[in-house]
Formats: structure tokens, sequence, C-alpha cells
């Protein structure tokens, strides 16, 4: 009998197991896949490791900064500054036709930007700035208003309204064209007013930690192993059946599967159980360019850019398998403090829509792969230096990749677009973490796991 | 324990809570919260850890007995008089 069965081991997962095990409970995290981190993990092909996920770490403080969500969020896991060893973003931008916004980890660069860009348009960030909930009011229902409708009444500008959504959207939208205030406002501070970076060696080091932490404590991580079901006696879950027909018992449930997963693990076949599959989810395509050479010696001197190619940003699952009008370049290297290497990395991200994916024949899937990846590279070099003639390696995934190896309907990757703040369910001891409980990204879903965890396991001792 | 052992085990504790802080000046009649930058979740921590290590439990209406080292001490003394030095 554990005190308490998690499923998966994505950041949400060890970010419960984490504290849980570390208080003393007899905790089990259950991974189907053979391989942690969920959404943010990675793989090593060809001799070279790939991160799947992180671009950046939203939130960046400086070590020794003690106030905010990260420094919290290290201390609540008892990881160090020193064991993160977080390097600073170079610096990123928007691009939109004709105008470019630049920002840093110093907001005042952003301010002087949109001030040049969009005379007459600062007071009206300022007052935006001003505006934004507080990160512990982001689930409060007076942050369920439209942030579009909020950034309208401070900012005239239709275009800057647009490009202020871009990035924002790209990194937490988890439904199209809109998003709540609370999470923009969340955003909106992670990642313009505290900034981007990047763990030293990318995600892997950082996981490799949460799990070290999750082991000494004392808690029991079994990978390759599926959660079939969830049982119940309709009131209460009385732990798991495993894929392999092994049944598991528990005092309590922690899931991260996402809401409408969870409740199929439940056996609820129920039209809400199925809104998972068939409701306008968002995922996306991601290529990796294999670089001979360092993006920089070409000309990339931006961390990460967020681009579209008209004055109106369209943040929705496009009817082809990718929109090519949008998208986001990471590269991985151009953060403060990387070791040189002779190789480099470019990613491009583009929305893109799972049916498209699914369902092809392996033949023509891998055909697909190899003509989006063309078509991705090309859109993106429109606002990036081309660096197709540097080009050694190629990897691509797509939807399809993201929902085999996390089990998201549709391979969401800010979950579903309802969330479920209270993080509770239909049976009084199963909970949910993770994307659908409502904070997104490795820092958002390590302090859902973490702030479920304080909420309802660790109390009622 | 003696009080000089109880005030030691909390330092203990809050180097482990917040290990970005400096408790070599910790003053024992300001509140924790004026000297330290510690929140609700932190002092959830503290409890939590007295918990574990010494199996103390403190009920939540006592929680503002914690609110400096002379209070804390204060407060612990007779529960954790009988155990023995970790």
């Amino acid at each position: 009998m554990y005190d308490t069965i998690i499923i998966g081991a994505g950041t949400s997962g060890l970010g419960a197991g984490v504290r849980l095990a570390h208080f003393g409970q007899r905790v089990c995290i259950l991974e189907r896949h053979h391989r942690v981190g969920g959404l943010n993990s990675f793989y090593r092909r060809g001799g070279r490791d790939f991160d799947v996920g992180l671009h950046a770490l939203t939130n960046y403080r400086p070590k020794g900064t003690r106030r905010g969500p990260l420094p919290k969020l290290l201390r609540q896991l008892r990881i160090t500054w020193d064991e993160l060893a977080l390097r600073p973003q170079w610096g990123s931008a928007i691009r939109f036709p004709g105008v470019t916004l630049r920002f840093s980890n110093d907001f005042a660069l952003f301010e002087s930007e949109v001030a040049s860009s969009f005379p007459g348009q600062v007071d009206g960030l300022r007052r935006l700035v001003a505006a934004l909930v507080e990160y512990d009011d982001y689930a409060s229902p007076a942050a369920a208003v439209s942030a579009r409708e909020v950034v309208g009444r401070h900012v005239d500008d239709p275009l800057l309204r647009e490009m202020l959504l871009c990035p924002l959207l790209f990194y937490g939208g988890s439904r199209e064209h809109d998003i709540e205030f609370g999470q923009f406002s969340v955003l909106f501070r992670s990642i313009f007013l505290e900034g981007l970076s990047r763990p030293a060696g990318g995600v892997r080091p950082l996981l490799d930690r949460l799990v070290g932490r999750f082991r000494e404590a004392g808690g029991e991580l079994r990978l390759r192993t599926g959660v079939r079901r969830i049982t119940s006696d309709g009131e209460k879950a009385s732990g798991v059946l495993l894929d392999d027909g092994t049944p598991l018992s528990a005092r309590r449930v922690l899931s991260s599967a996402g809401w409408t997963e969870t409740m199929r693990l439940c056996g609820r076949a129920n039209r809400e159980a199925e809104r998972g599959r068939t409701e306008r989810r968002l995922s996306f395509v991601e290529t990796i360019s294999v670089l001979g050479r360092q993006p920089r010696a070409l000309g990339h001197e931006h961390t990460m850019v967020f681009y579209n190619d008209s004055d109106r940003f369209d943040y929705a699952r496009p009817d082809e398998a990718v929109d090519l009008r949008s998208g986001v370049v990471c590269v991985p290297s151009n953060f403060h403090g990387e070791e040189p290497a002779a190789e480099g990395q470019i990613r491009v991200a583009s929305l893109a829509h799972h049916d498209r994916w699914a369902g092809l024949a392996p033949e023509r899937y891998r055909a697909e792969k190899r003509a989006w990846y063309e078509r991705m590279v090309a859109s993106a070099t429109r606002f990036v230096p081309d660096f197709r003639p540097a080009v050694t390696e190629t990897e691509t995934f797509t939807p399809v990749t993201i929902r085999r190896f996390t089990g998201h309907d549709q391979g969401a990757v800010y979950g579903g677009p309802e969330k479920h703040y209270d993080g509770r369910t239909h049976l009084a001891n199963l909970y949910l973490c993770g994307n659908d409980q409502g904070l997104v990204g490795i820092v958002g879903t390590l302090t859902s796991g973490v702030t479920i965890a304080n909420r309802y396991l660790l109390k009622d001792e | 324990m003696t009080a000089a052992e109880i005030k030691d085990a909390i330092l203990d504790i809050l180097s482990d809570v917040a290990p970005d802080e400096d408790l070599s000046d910790v003053k024992e009649d300001v509140p924790f919260r004026d000297q330290l930058e510690l929140d609700s979740m932190d002092f959830l921590d503290i409890v939590m850890e007295l918990r574990k290590r010494y199996r103390i439990q403190i009920p939540e209406e006592d929680y503002p007995q914690l609110i400096s080292m002379t209070s804390t001490v204060t407060y612990l003394e007779p529960l954790m008089k009988d155990l023995e030095k970790r």
C-alpha cells in the first residue's frame, strides 16, 4: 500500500514526488515511457543529445535572488542555484513584417524598443504592466477575463497588441486566439519581466537532479510502467491497474496525465472524457537542424525569434499539417556561458494539426516530415539568417510523436483549453497536477506538482 | 534537548528550507520574516521538518508561536526536552 501513487514522471509528477518522498511518504511514480520528463525530455541519436520541449526556462533570476517563483520553487525542491547553473539568454526578438521588437532579461530594453517602434505606446505598455495580476492570483475568478480584452484596454496599436501576445501564446497558450488574463499575467511576468535562461547542459541535468532528489528521499520510480485504469468504488480511488494487469493500491492518486486522459483512466467513457480527442487542441511540429558550425558564425545573434508574416497573429490549430505563417526559432547555444562547441543547433517550431499526422502509413509519414521540414525552415529563414547550407543532420518531431511519448490527447503541448485550478476530481482522493491544473512550462508544471502536493497530499496526515 | 540544542536544530532546518540565506547572524528576538525571506510555504516546511525529524506535531493554531527564534525555542522546549539530540 502506497501513501501516494503518481501517474507520470514529467516535471509536475517529479516535483510532487520530491515533496512527498522528502516528508516520508511511501510514493511511487509510474511512467509508461522508458524515460522521465514527459513534455520536457531528451533523447540521444547519432552521438548527440537533443532536448524535447525545453527552449528556455522562464522566470530567470540571478543567483542569490530570494523572491519570485523560481527561488521559491528551488527551496521547496531543496535544489540549489549552483545545481541548476542557469545561463541567461543573450537576447530575443519578436518579428512581424517591417517591425522587430528585441527583448532581454532587462525589461528596459523592451520598453525602449516599443518606444522607438511605436511612438506614444510605451505609456500604454506600462499601464498594462501595472494591471497584471499577481502570481498568486492567476487562478482567481477576476483573472478569468480575456487577455485580448485587457491588453486592448491599455494598448491602442493593434500591431503592438499582436506582437505582445505572440510570444506569450506560443509559450503557454492552450486555447486558440486568446488566453485568460491571469495566465497572460503569469507568462508576461515570467518571460518579459523576469526572463529566459537555460540550465547548463539543457533539460537532462535538471531531470537527473529531480530524480536523484526523489530517490535519495526514498521514492520509487518505475519506468516502462503504464497505468491502464484508476481503480475506485466510485467515490474514492483505491489504486491503479497497470498495463500488465498488476494492481497497486494507494491511499491517494495524483495524476499528471491530463484531465480528459485521467477521466478515461477512471473508466468514464462519457463525452467529457472523449472531448480531448475532438476539441481544438494546440500542438507543434519542431525541427532541429544540426549545423557544422555555431549559429553565431552565420549571423544568429538572438536566443529566440518569434515570427509572424502578417500584421495579425493567428494562434490556432491550422487546417494543414503545419502553419507556416508563424513560428519560434531557438538557438540553444545563444545563452551566456555556454561552452563553445564545434557544432550548433537551430530549432524551429510551428503550430501543427495532430490529425493531419495521425494515421499516415510509415513511409508517407516520413516523407511528410521531410517535406514539412524543408517548408518550415524556408519559412523561418525569412526572419533569421539562412542556415541551410550549414545543416549536417536534421530531426523532426510532430504532434504524433508528442502524443506517443506523453500520452496527451492530440499531442497537446499546453494541455486542454479548460484548466482545473483546484486540482480536484470527482473522486475524493484523486488529484490532478500538470498542464491541465493550470500552469505550463517547466517552472509552471514543477510549481503545479509542488502546490498540489502541499495543498492536499502533505497536510492531511 | 537543551534550549541551545533546540536552537541548533532550528538553524539546521532553516539551512535546509532556505539554503541561500545567511544564517550566521540570525537575531533571536526579531521575527524570522523580517530578517529572512520566508513565506507561508517555508513555514509549512519548518513544521514538516520538525515532524519528520523529531516526530513533533504542531497544530495549525500554534504556527504563530514560531515567529522568532526565541518564541520558537520557548514553544518547543516542553515538546523536545525529553528527546535526544540527533
